[in-house]
């Protein structure tokens, strides 16, 4: 049991200290980087079937029992995240060795890599909420050095918008906590749970808002998403792949954390809130990617617009919505590191990702339209890929809930995601060539294997979506259900001295 | 980086510099259960060096320093990697802390543990980290 659980973060840790140390050899640290991903990954789907078959998994580090020391905890929504972003990973190391210049790679970019991942991994599976800041910062970390490594002109710029906003964040997040410590003498999230329930519901509700911000941020969710489309397009493809993938995706889950764990205490109001956001967040995000010109900008809006349906997912606070979110968090994370990948390769040949520009590829590589569309589709839920099956499953909870403006708006900027998808696949691969000559060079294998793995994996979400929707509706009802997750760290005495109190 | 030309400097760290590497060695090994550790421990060595650097030249301090900062960051991780592993050789979670007792003469015992051991890769950390942003620094 310690092990699976501790595995996912002791391997990206180690794979980055060995890559640090043969960053200079090219060959070594390909290999090196490639095996340990196949291995995070391999570990990451163990800690899924291990938690799917046994429940809810913790180990006390150290030793030190909780609501003391400090927990993992990994439910099958930890898990499941676990193992999407492991995979996405893999994806983008491999994809990574064909792509990195030397420099960066001397500069250590693949350990870098890895330190993200750790980080990443380390926030889905605290059971600690001072410790999932600790691993926002390694991750912030890890994904500013990435972003500005290699130094061109617009990356700096991209990368202090980047840091500065997310700072602001960690600062909301540390006082947030810190007010929280003041009022519960905890910071454990199952024993927080407990406490926060005999707590002054009005300073309870000032720390949501508070945890909502700082979170809103990470997540990208309007009105606070403005720094993302700013700085995602800068870095080279493999960066903003694994960004797109990993990064909001981390905020949406500690947003999906503790408003089903610590903040349920007046869900009308907090959860209004949020619903509202969320589909400002889909509507803002989808115009935008409208408005650009440049294939990475646009897919760096249509993130803000996504995140929009996981949060309204989290907002209607049902056993349905919340399946659906989780659903789409790992649709999402495939999909949308997938097309940033694919985007890379409509780049490559004419070295410019501006729309005006690009054009007749379909006559050069029909192959790569076809996989571009793959995921381009499934963003825009078109049957039978992913995200059909995604956006249904909002949509349906949407209804279910009686959020009928919500599920209307969720139900145009699916079609406004179609278009922008359609826009892109127009300019850059129907449209006639326009002067400039069309590189014929075949891509090499690493490049393309990625991609296809991935768009592999959105058809199979979508045409076998039967056991991914059973584990959707479990990891729903296990977050619904945060007696079980109390029971799983504090073990039975606390839950019988919680009975005591009550 | 031109060298200051302040004799004063130059004479105090030939002192101070050694001085600072005890003490840091001091507060590490003192970490455990006082005041002090790993983290703390770095720092202050780290300022011996970085001492030496202002003092003399950024060559005397990288010769001094004999190996690559970085080649310390890597060192300490691994160490506090390491510490934190080995529990679990024996079934425990990662980074229990296992003590060894060992007695000396008459009353006195000496505990040695895991903890120790990820307090030096700290250090060496600490050191690594700080150093190599102060190199950095000083050779614009």
């Amino acid at each position: 049991m310690g092990l699976t659980l501790t595995l996912p973060l002791l391997l990206p840790l180690v794979a980055a200290l060995l890559l640090f140390a043969v960053r200079t050899r090219r060959r070594a640290s390909h290999a090196l980087a490639v095996a340990s991903a196949t291995a995070a990954l391999v570990a990451s789907v163990v800690l899924l079937v291990v938690v799917l078959r046994d429940g809810i998994a913790v180990i006390a580090i150290g030793r030190w029992p909780a609501p003391y020391g400090i927990v993992l905890v990994a439910d099958i929504l930890s898990a499941a995240m676990v193992t999407v972003c492991a995979l996405v990973t893999w994806a983008t190391v491999v994809y990574a060795t064909a792509w990195i210049d030397r420099s960066r790679e001397s500069a250590g970019f693949f350990a870098l890599v890895f330190v993200l991942l750790f980080g990443v991994n380390g926030a889905f599976l605290t059971g600690d909420l001072f410790n999932l800041y600790v691993w926002f910062e390694v991750m912030l970390m890890a994904s500013f050095v990435l972003l500005v490594l290699g130094v061109e002109r617009g990356q700096v710029e991209g990368g202090i918008k980047y840091v500065a906003l997310n700072l602001l964040s960690s600062t909301l997040f540390l006082t947030a906590t810190g007010i929280l410590y003041g009022i519960s003498g905890t910071l454990n999230f199952a024993d927080l749970s407990r406490v926060l329930a005999s707590a002054d519901p009005r300073i309870v509700s000032v720390v949501a808002v508070l945890f909502a911000v700082a979170f809103g941020i990470k997540a990208g969710v309007f009105p606070l998403f403005f720094w993302l489309p700013a700085s995602y397009h800068t870095p080279p493809v493999p960066v903003s792949a694994l960004f797109a993938g990993l990064l909001t995706k981390v905020g949406v889950y500690a947003l999906v954390r503790v408003f089903t764990l610590l903040f349920v205490h007046d869900p009308g109001w907090t959860h209004r809130i949020l619903l509202s956001s969320a589909a400002a967040t889909m509507l803002t995000g989808v115009l935008g990617a409208l408005a650009q010109q440049d294939v990475r900008r646009i897919l760096s809006f249509h993130i803000v617009s996504q995140i929009g349906y996981m949060v309204m997912g989290l907002a209607l606070l049902t056993p349905l919505g919340l399946a659906a979110s989780v659903f789409y968090i790992v649709h999402h994370i495939v999909v949308k590191t997938n097309l940033s990948l694919i985007g890379g390769l409509v780049e490559r040949p004419g070295g410019t990702g501006s729309l005006a520009r690009l054009g007749g590829l379909f006559r050069t590589r029909p192959w790569l339209g076809v996989l571009f569309l793959v995921p381009a589709f499934s963003l825009a839920g078109i049957p039978p890929l992913s995200g059909f099956v995604a956006k249904l499953l909002v949509i349906r909870a949407g209804l279910e809930a009686g959020a009928y403006l919500v599920t209307a708006v969720a139900i145009v900027v699916g079609l406004l995601t179609l278009l922008s998808m359609l826009k892109i696949w127009n300019e850059a691969f129907w449209k006639e060539s326009t002067d400039r000559p069309v590189a014929t060079d075949r891509l090499p294998l690493r490049l393309v294997l990625p991609t296809v793995v991935l768009a592999t994996v959105t058809v199979a979400l979508g045409v076998f979506a039967e056991p991914i929707l059973r584990l959707a509706h479990q990891a729903a009802g296990q977050l619904l259900d945060p007696e079980a997750y109390r029971t799983a760290v504090l073990g039975t005495t606390a839950h019988a001295a919680s009975a005591r109190e009550g | 980086m031109s060298t200051l030309p302040s004799l004063i400097l130059r004479t105090a760290v030939r002192w101070i510099a050694p001085l600072l590497l005890l003490f840091s060695l001091f507060l590490l090994v003192r970490g455990h259960h006082e005041p002090g550790g790993g983290f703390s421990g770095g720092l202050i060595a780290s300022t011996g060096f970085a001492l030496l650097t202002f003092g003399y030249d950024l060559v005397t301090a990288r010769r001094l320093l004999r190996v690559h900062p970085s080649a310390l960051v890597l060192a300490g991780v691994g160490l506090a990697l390491a510490s934190g592993a080995v529990p679990m050789l024996g079934g425990q979670p990662f980074l229990t802390g296992l003590w060894v007792t060992i007695p000396l003469t008459g009353e006195a015992a000496l505990k040695l543990g895991t903890p120790l051991v990820f307090d030096v890769g700290v250090y060496l950390a600490v050191i690594g980290a700080t150093l190599a942003m102060l190199f950095a620094f000083a050779e614009e």
